[in-house]
């Protein structure tokens, strides 16, 4: 028989996989080693959402749901995103829950691509993008977000980059690694490209409930005229600590929602139930719990940025997610020797901002979901590494 | 919510001015000020240490006791309860709505100890009608802390 690796499919073959794992995988032989590497909350999943999934399985709650998702939770999802956002969707048309809010990425790409089709990306971003798009047979184009301009996409980067074949734009805001947001102002000038025009937006706003600073996150679809082009997705992960639990969901117009959930009953059947009714008491009574990690996400939030600005590194003011994208160019060191440098000499493990995209050259991602404590010793760590190179 | 309150309230750990100035965003000497404003209006009104007693060898018990008292005319419960509170074994009292009016912890050296402080001081005064008093015999949580925190970072190496 052939080499295995010759009959694998030639698209996933080739494609590289997450430069975030290596670093992990050294720490975890480290003892003492300490890591800002992790992108899920350090917080439990507040006990009355686990309770609640206890409760249904004591209930005998065991079976599968329809397709889209229990219909309570997709009601529930409806009305938290009407109170908060003030965008109406429909429970029974526009709503399709999802194993996280990775699966409605990946099914809202599948299902918009064809082939040559291309994806505006930008970056640095979350991983996935763009190995679902080429999985999609689409071809991604990236932009290259700046940090003069808060990593924020600009209607002139998106302008510059449409061609007659742009199908779908990714809006990765709040973003993962940068921390970077849009407000409502930035998402309008976007919109504005965008009208007139048949592009389509996969909006990513899994880390919207964590904002900091006085502006409270935009719904893109809740933008003038975006609603008819726009699938949101968002989830129960980073809101509400549930990331075990892999619950997330996509609402947008019916059309493409319906193909979503084609593909999502062919592949996944339905989203599992013991998440699902845990999820309706997160929407219904968790505003508290919420509000309460936030605060706490902040503090650390202004702890590391004061921390990394302290040692001489610049670092932007994150207004979303719980990462901080400090610059490391100072040191003379690409990011990847920076980190791998940082892990062999101080045992402390961060991603170099090139996991994200090329131009997170130059910059590491340290997420702030850990104590006060295990941030404190970090930088300290990190502190004694960035002097002792910067003297040499 | 205020910010210096919150963090103050929930910490179970020490955190010194500069460290909770870097979490808040403003300079330790606005902490040291806004914390003594807060002293000086008796919002923060105390530091207290949670002690598990259980891991010394200083032995220690507390009891819950409840008070059904009759108050006395033109005094109500406020006078009972400073009488009850200005003991050092009295570690705090509440008024009650519901069966009995007033709830105590009590802290002694023994089970003895405490029994004779409910005996001799408590039941004989005079608005006191009827005395329980149970004991505490594990400690799980108090004031918000766990006593035996043992949940670890169980995050795994994931890709995202």
């Amino acid at each position: 028989m052939k080499d295995l690796n010759e009959l694998l499919n030639e698209t996933i073959r080739v494609i590289p996989p997450s430069g975030i794992r290596k670093f992990f995988d050294i720490a975890d032989e480290m003892k003492d080693a300490i890591s800002l590497g992790v992108g899920e909350p350090d917080f439990a999943t507040p006990w009355t959402i686990r309770e609640a999934g206890i409760y249904s399985l004591e209930q005998a709650r065991t079976h599968y749901t329809a397709n889209k998702g229990l219909i309570e939770l997709r009601y529930e999802i409806c009305r938290y995103i009407k109170d908060k956002y003030g965008v109406e969707y429909n429970e029974k048309d526009d709503v399709l829950v999802t194993v996280g809010g990775s699966e409605a990425l990946d099914l809202m790409i599948r299902c918009v691509i064809s082939a040559g089709d291309e994806v505006l990306i930008p970056e640095p971003s979350f991983v996935c993008y763009k190995p679902c798009a080429i999985m999609a047979g689409g071809v991604p184009v990236i932009i290259e977000t700046k940090e003069e301009n808060n990593f924020r996409l600009t209607p002139e980067e998106l302008k510059a980059k449409i061609t007659d074949k742009t199908k779908l734009l990714i809006l990765p805001y709040p973003n993962n690694p940068t921390g970077a947001v849009m407000s409502k102002e930035d998402l309008e000038a976007i919109a504005d490209v965008l009208r007139g025009t048949d592009i389509l937006v996969l909006s990513d706003e899994i880390y919207g409930e964590l904002r900091y600073g006085e502006e409270k996150h935009t719904m893109f679809s809740a933008i003038e005229d975006m609603r008819e082009r726009t699938v949101v997705v968002n989830g129960f992960s980073k809101t509400f600590a549930m990331t075990g639990w892999r619950l997330g969901y996509a609402v947008g117009p019916k059309e493409i929602i319906s193909a979503m959930t084609k593909m999502h009953q062919y592949c996944i059947m339905s989203a599992p139930t013991t998440s699902q009714y845990a999820a309706v008491e997160a929407l219904k009574n968790c505003d508290d719990d919420v509000k309460s990690m936030c605060a706490e996400y902040n503090y650390r939030r202004r702890f590391i940025v004061d921390g990394f600005r302290n040692m001489g590194l610049s670092c932007f003011e994150p207004l979303g997610a719980f990462y901080a994208f400090p610059c490391i160019k100072s040191t003379g060191m690409s990011s990847e020797e920076f980190c791998m440098r940082l892990l062999n000499e101080e045992h402390v493990a961060v991603v170099p901002g090139t996991a994200f995209g090329g131009c997170g050259e130059g910059f590491i991602r340290c997420s702030y979901a850990y104590s006060i404590k295990n941030i404190q010793e970090a930088l300290k760590r990190i502190s004694a590494f960035v002097e002792r190179h910067k003297n040499n | 919510m205020n910010e210096l309150l919150d963090i103050m309230g929930k910490n179970s750990f020490r955190l010194n001015d500069s460290e909770i100035a870097r979490m808040l965003g403003i300079t330790e000497e606005e902490v040291t000020k806004q914390l003594e404003k807060l002293e000086n209006d008796h919002i923060i009104v105390g530091y207290k240490t949670l002690i598990d007693w259980e891991k010394t060898d200083i032995e220690t018990v507390t009891a819950l006791i409840e008070l059904r008292v009759t108050p006395k005319r033109g005094e109500g419960y406020d006078e009972l309860a400073k009488r009850i509170y200005k003991y050092p074994q009295v570690k705090s009292v509440y008024l009650m709505s519901g069966a009995y009016d007033l709830a105590l912890t009590v802290e002694g050296k023994s089970m003895k100890e405490v029994a004779l402080f409910v005996a001799q001081k408590l039941a004989p005064m005079e608005s006191v009608v009827t005395t329980a008093t149970y004991f505490v015999l594990r400690k799980y949580k108090e004031d918000g802390v766990l006593f035996d925190d043992d949940e670890k970072d169980t995050r795994q190496v994931i890709t995202l």
